[in-house]
């Protein structure tokens, strides 16, 4: 799950990890207040959306007086963001955050993500800060300095003095440096975060390392033990028929083709849509329904993929292990029943009782295309597209 | 021969009271499985499916000689059985649980170090050894005995790899979900050294998908130590947006790392025969085995 800097900011402060001073805003009298409110001359106006990449695409400006702020937020407010990460639509701010300037001395990067490699979470820091860190990555990869952290032991304080020393940092900047490295570690491992990325940390002109950017990713397994980050999911951020989908318990990403997938398990659901795209035809979303494709689930799952008026033609691809296929046609003749399905609908049902639930589907008076391989399924399924567009 | 799990497998269910347990235990009873125990912690000195059950892994071993633990326990308490198992001393743990936090998977594999437990999983199908175990979630009756091992990061997709390769009048020597989250206990490589030294595994079909490295450090182990049996394999996602994680755990490309395009390419230059199309596998597998 993915949240907006500000709440990263406000979790921040909560672990003694210093940010600057700052405050949301959702419109422009609430960032006019929020500058009275913090007393600085200079602020800086950030977009608030759930991508990177915001100062270039125009989302971070400085603002130096009440009047800019005003400019600014109202400018900013309800604008289409584009950046390398919302893709060409881009994204619409509807959140701003108000926060006072920072005279920077110096940027640099941190993050901690999994290390699937050595199954281990890693510290990374580099001096190359406030820029694309994948960049980094590939061309000068010698200069993401990385700790490994076990996990009886934490962030030990050699590690995080190792880290800040990588940054060239002495004093007391040196024990600012370890301070945030230990503060940001236990919010990580406290909070169950996936990634946490602070691009730029930065050391003020009066030694003291800031997050002055946060952003934290939490991993979705271990929300259960942390209820009260339910609350600062924005789905407004989210495709609305995706989060329909979650509601539903049905795992949906909409794609950009035509050809909709209903598919049962997540590794058969991509090799559908790979197949699609082999057989000539674009897919359009990928659905995996999971274990249990009873009517009710089929129904839902027919609902999501309508929404995307794209779709002109739908594969379902069901392989039967524990559901039995029988159950599968049964649950789509059902739904089909009680939602109006206008466009060519092919079905391809392998596994436990794939022969019954043939047979259902050829006695329904509903019009199915049954197909009885994979590769069958998905030429038929493109072939249908063109029917389906007409 | 087989590998992993067979005639020999005394299986622990742990968590054989809950639904899931129950369900599969009767499951993996019918194939013929020798299912000696279960465990519930609380729940001790009960019967189910006929086994006595026990309060703790420690017990199932001795007093039923349990060798092997396969885990349908939620995911908020799936890591702690997944210790017990280690703690306790089984040779092979199969965790089917899906939804453990990562954080609790690192720990998990912490405790796994220097110890003699082979973990399989979490978030996996499990084992089979046609016509001697099964140890997991896969429809028993799509398999047949025979000398194509099958190691898979997903499962339905793994069930049509099988339903294939039987199709085309090859059977499976064991087939394994190794499972679709970010850490896992048993790797492909894992599975490339327990194949490469089974007689009755003629072939391999390896099925992977975008996400993390697993498949290009397969394919450099068939490189470095001259894996010379015939190895088809597919790869899930190529159509797949990056940064978006598609329903495993594992499966998204982040940072423009973790293409199917950089694995099928580190694939074919280990000699290995990539398919483009998932219903080409067992055709692929043909091929393989004329040459």
């Amino acid at each position: 799950m993915k949240i907006h800097e500000y709440q990263a900011k406000e979790i921040f402060r909560k672990y003694n990890v210093r940010v600057p001073e700052g405050q949301p805003a959702f419109s422009v009298a609430e960032a006019l207040s929020a500058y009275d409110t913090l007393g600085s001359e200079t602020v800086v106006v950030k977009a608030q959306i759930h991508a990177g990449g915001r100062g270039k695409g125009g989302g971070i400006k400085l603002a130096h007086s009440r009047n800019d702020v005003e400019a600014l937020a109202t400018q900013m407010l309800g604008m289409n963001l584009v950046t390398h990460q919302t893709g060409p639509e881009g994204k619409e701010v509807q959140r701003l955050l108000i926060e006072t300037g920072i005279d920077i001395a110096q940027e640099f990067y941190a993050g901690i993500v999994l290390d699937r490699k050595e199954s281990k979470f890693v510290f990374m820091v580099s001096t190359e800060g406030g820029v694309e860190i994948e960049k980094v990555a590939a061309e000068t990869p010698e200069k993401i300095i990385k700790v490994w952290i076990d996990p009886e032991d934490g962030l030990i304080a050699t590690q995080a003095a190792t880290l800040a020393q990588a940054l060239g940092l002495q004093g007391a900047q040196l024990d600012s440096g370890v301070e945030i490295f230990t503060a940001l570690w236990t919010a990580f491992i406290g909070l169950d975060c996936s990634l946490m990325e602070i691009n730029p940390l930065v050391v003020t002109k009066s030694d003291v390392v800031i997050a002055l950017d946060a952003k934290i990713n939490f991993d979705g397994n271990g929300l259960f033990r942390h209820p009260e980050l339910q609350e600062l999911r924005d789905e407004s951020e989210e495709d609305p028929a995706e989060a329909e989908a979650s509601a539903y318990n049905l795992n949906y990403i909409k794609l950009d083709g035509n050809v909709g997938c209903m598919v049962n398990g997540a590794g058969l659901a991509m090799g559908t849509m790979d197949i699609i795209k082999l057989k000539g035809g674009e897919p359009a979303n990928f659905l995996d329904v999971g274990g249990v494709a009873n009517p009710e689930t089929v129904a839902n799952g027919f609902k999501i993929i309508l929404t995307d008026p794209n779709v002109q033609a739908i594969l379902i691809n069901i392989f039967g292990g524990i559901v039995r296929c029988d159950r599968v046609a049964q649950g789509v003749i059902d739904a089909m029943e009680t939602i109006t399905v206008d466009i060519p609908v092919v079905i391809r049902l392998e596994g436990t009782n794939a022969q019954q639930a043939s047979e259902l589907l050829e006695r329904s008076p509903l019009d199915f295309i049954v197909a009885n391989s994979l590769s069958d399924a998905a030429e038929k399924a493109v072939a249908a597209t063109f029917r389906g567009a007409a | 021969m087989s590998v992993l799990v067979g005639s020999d497998t005394r299986l622990v269910i742990q968590g054989i009271t809950g639904t899931e347990g129950t369900f599969h235990g009767q499951q993996m009873i019918d194939y013929g499985t020798n299912v000696v125990a279960g465990v519930t912690p609380g729940k001790g000195g009960q019967e189910a499916l006929g086994v006595p059950v026990f309060n703790a892994v420690s017990e199932a071993i001795q007093h039923k000689n349990a060798n092997t633990s396969v885990i349908f326990v939620p995911p908020k308490f799936a890591a702690g059985a997944i210790v017990e198992a280690i703690s306790a001393g089984l040779d092979l743990v199969i965790c089917i649980t899906e939804g453990i936090p990562a954080a609790d998977m690192v720990k998990v594999n912490h405790a796994l170090e220097n110890k003699p437990t082979r973990l399989v999983g979490p978030n996996c199908p499990g084992v089979i050894t046609p016509g001697q175990a099964k140890v997991g979630i896969m429809p028993g009756f799509i398999h047949t005995p025979g000398t194509i091992g099958i190691m898979s990061r997903s499962g339905t997709l793994t069930y049509e790899a099988v339903h294939q390769i039987g199709t085309q009048g090859m059977g499976q020597s064991t087939v394994i979900g190794i499972g679709g989250d970010p850490i896992i206990g048993t790797t492909f490589i894992d599975m490339l050294e327990l194949f490469a030294v089974d007689d009755d595994t003629e072939g391999v079909v390896m099925i992977g998908e975008i996400g993390g490295t697993a498949e290009e450090e397969a394919a450099q182990w068939v490189t470095d130590n001259n894996f010379s049996k015939p190895m088809v394999s597919f790869i899930a996602g190529q159509t797949a947006p990056p940064g978006r994680r598609m329903g495993h755990a594992g499966a998204i490309i982040a940072g423009g790392k973790g293409t199917a395009k950089e694995k099928m390419a580190a694939l074919q230059s280990a000699g290995i025969q990539v398919v483009e199309s998932p219903a080409d596998i067992g055709q692929g597998m043909v091929e393989m085995l004329k040459r």
